[in-house]
């Protein structure tokens, strides 16, 4: 590199644009924050399901999903988008509690296959609960069609 | 070696590479649970299987960190490490604690792991990369604290170097970021923005400071440059690095609920995180270019070159494939995703790991400056099998990833998820085949230490 862009000018770059591009990140996620309310569906955590969401998603973390899945296009890809799984099931929470109850517990030879978890009625509507209140975030059009 | 207390980066070594080993067996077995899908159904589900495979990878990641922090560090600010029995105590620690989780994720269900470990206390398991009970969490969180000190005593009672101090902040960095683990609200939204902060702040970030340090380390040593001109280039990549990435963090923010301006934001800057990756390679080829002595260690050049290239294509090029808004559109959460994923991990975070283990286990293993020629020979055989299989592996599933974006996403009629896959088993097959050359690779890898001990070892040239 030339001689006349010194070692000390090249540190002060590092701090310097280091420091002022987090601040901006910061700043950007504060913008952030106040706009979520409007698009993250936070109104049916508050509201009266609020509680069984919440048990929804305790199940989905304790069970690893998102071992398999992708839920928002995050996750594994060896099995499908959960994100809109509640309107690719015909907008129905029973649809897919009745997926997730019937998945064989030996799996299907030679395919990819659910585990059976065994879940009760209450766990079964939670996840139901959880997966619809995600279908309806704001995503900005994503994904781009019922497929996931 | 010139400080004795250099000595305890050989655990950590040693450690990693057996991680790296178990890390690739589960990747063998997922990648045949894609095509044979009840292989091992259902002792070993696909989710099980993952798990070992990435905790491993990360645990391995942050063992030879720490292994080439306790490494250079002394050397670095000439004087002994602060608190060697700290370091050997920290490292039993760490290995118990990686050994129990990985045994939970095996013999008993998640479920019942969630469970064991009280996670309705303080829960944070169940998300990607962060899978840990929270009590390994803790565990990583102590380890880290007491390596942070260690080195940081190190470096503040000896001389200062540029490369010390990247080092350390790099580290730190690491240690801040990784505690954005530990919120996980039930707000989607909010869970998935802030879980960015720990993986995108870690391998677009604050890692990447600990690469280039550990890089320049090698490069300094190996071809004699002077110290000033690498330093000059190490801070300029690592300034470009944070300048493009932080923003650039916004590339995982544009269908997750986060308001549209993310995609100009994240676009944009993501866009330029190439820029420090290419430099990164310039930089290696042009100090190599003007050593001013031969290094006997031909191996470890080879690795430090290899890095430089392959962490471009990886990060840099197959980065910026998908970055853009408009194609991540339709590749988000692709096998494109997990193409990139393969070849930025390998190319960047494997590859200058196994750098510092090539350049150092000799030394730390009591020779002068290099292993012998033979065991160089077979280190270089099973670089180039691992490294040119991760391409394969990574044009495999770039492949599959392009049909699956097109058949489930595009076309006149969208098909399903499983009906696309099936239609992909090809790829997921040739994938799978490359999988076990680069086994193959590891497994020479790992010979290449047993082999010509007692033959002298390779002097230089000149
Ligand atoms: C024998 C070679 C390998 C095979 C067959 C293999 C296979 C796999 C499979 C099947 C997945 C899961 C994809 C999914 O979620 O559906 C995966 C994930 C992953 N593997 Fe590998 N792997 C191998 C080597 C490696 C290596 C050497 C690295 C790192 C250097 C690596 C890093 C990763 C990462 C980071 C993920 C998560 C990817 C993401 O979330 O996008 N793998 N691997
Ligand atoms: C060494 C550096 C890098 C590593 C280790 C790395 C690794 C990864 C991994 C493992 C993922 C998948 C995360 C998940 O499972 O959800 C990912 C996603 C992504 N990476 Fe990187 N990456 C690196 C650098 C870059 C760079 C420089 C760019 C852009 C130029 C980039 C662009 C992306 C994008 C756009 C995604 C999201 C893909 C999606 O929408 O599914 N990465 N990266
Ligand atoms: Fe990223």
């Amino acid at each position: 590199m030339a001689e006349a862009f010194t070692k000390s000018m090249a540190r002060n770059i590092f701090y310097g644009g280091s420091a002022f591009f987090f601040l901006l990140f910061l700043a950007l996620t504060f913008d952030t924050m106040g706009q979520l309310p409007n698009r993250d569906n936070r109104a049916a955590l508050e509201g009266e399901l609020g509680p069984v969401i919440a048990q929804g998603k305790a199940l989905w973390e304790n069970n690893d999903c998102i071992g398999c899945h992708t839920l928002l296009g995050e996750g594994a890809y060896f099995a499908p988008e959960l994100g809109n799984v509640y309107k690719r099931f015909g907008n129905s929470t029973d649809a897919i509690k009745g997926f997730i109850m019937s998945r064989p517990k030996d799996g299907i030879p030679g395919r990819r296959s659910m585990p059976q978890f065994n879940f009760n009625d209450e766990e079964l509507t939670a996840l139901a609960e959880f997966l619809k209140y995600v279908s309806e975030i704001n995503t900005a059009g994503w994904p781009p069609n019922i497929q996931g | 070696m010139k400080y004795q207390s250099q000595s305890v980066a050989k655990l950590y070594f040693i450690a990693a590479i057996a991680l790296f080993a178990a890390q690739i067996l589960f990747g063998l077995i997922m990648g045949l649970q894609y095509v044979v899908g009840d292989f091992l159904f259902p002792e070993i589900p696909f989710n099980v299987a993952r798990m070992v495979h990435t905790n491993a990878l990360i645990v391995w990641m942050l063992m030879a960190f720490m292994g080439a922090a306790y490494y250079l560090v002394p050397e670095e600010a000439e004087t002994e490490l602060f608190a060697p029995w700290l370091a050997t105590l920290m490292f039993w620690i760490f290995l118990v604690a990686a050994g129990l989780t990985v045994a939970g994720y095996l013999l008993v269900p998640y479920a019942t792991l969630a469970e064991l470990t009280m996670n309705e206390l303080w829960p944070t398991m169940g998300r990607e990369f962060l899978e840990q009970p929270t009590i390994t969490k803790l565990g990583i969180v102590i380890v880290a604290l007491a390596f942070l000190f260690n080195i940081g005593m190190t470096i503040l009672k000896g001389r200062k170097t540029v490369v010390n101090l990247v080092m350390l902040l790099g580290l730190v960095g690491l240690a801040v970021f990784f505690l954005f683990a530990f919120y996980n609200p039930v707000n989607v939204v909010m869970d998935k923005f802030f879980w960015w902060w720990t993986v995108h702040l870690w391998v677009e970030g604050v890692w990447e400071l600990i690469l280039g340090a550990i890089l320049a380390f090698v490069l300094i040593k190996t071809t004699g440059v002077d110290r000033e001109v690498i330093e000059k280039w190490l801070y300029i990549i690592i300034a470009m690095t944070l300048i493009t990435g932080i923003i650039g963090t916004g590339h995982h923010f544009f269908w997750i609920g986060t308001p549209e301006y993310w995609q100009w934001w994240g676009s944009i800057f993501s866009a330029m995180e190439p820029i420090p990756f290419f430099m990164m390679t310039v930089f290696a080829f042009n100090m190599v270019n003007k050593r001013r002595r031969e290094h006997p260690n031909k191996v470890a050049i080879l690795w430090a070159l290899g890095t430089a290239v392959m962490a471009f294509l990886g990060a840099g090029v197959w980065g910026f494939l998908h970055t853009l808004s408009p194609v991540n559109y339709y590749t988000h959460g692709t096998q494109i995703t997990a193409a990139h994923g393969h070849m930025a991990f390998y190319g960047a975070y494997v590859m200058i790991n196994l750098t510092i283990i090539s350049y150092a286990m000799p030394l730390l293993r009591g020779r002068n400056a290099a292993n012998p020629p033979k065991s160089q020979i077979m280190e270089m055989w099973s670089f180039w099998l691992m490294t040119v299989s991760m391409v394969f592996i990574t044009l495999f599933l770039t492949g599959a990833g392009i049909l699956q974006s097109y058949l489930q996403r595009m076309g006149e009629n969208p098909q399903s998820f499983m009906a696309v896959q099936d239609q992909i088993a090809l790829f997921y097959w040739l994938r799978e085949i490359a999988g076990v050359v680069f086994l193959i690779g590891l497994i020479l890898y790992i010979a290449s230490f047993f082999v010509g001990q007692s033959d002298p070892e390779a002097v230089a040239a000149d």
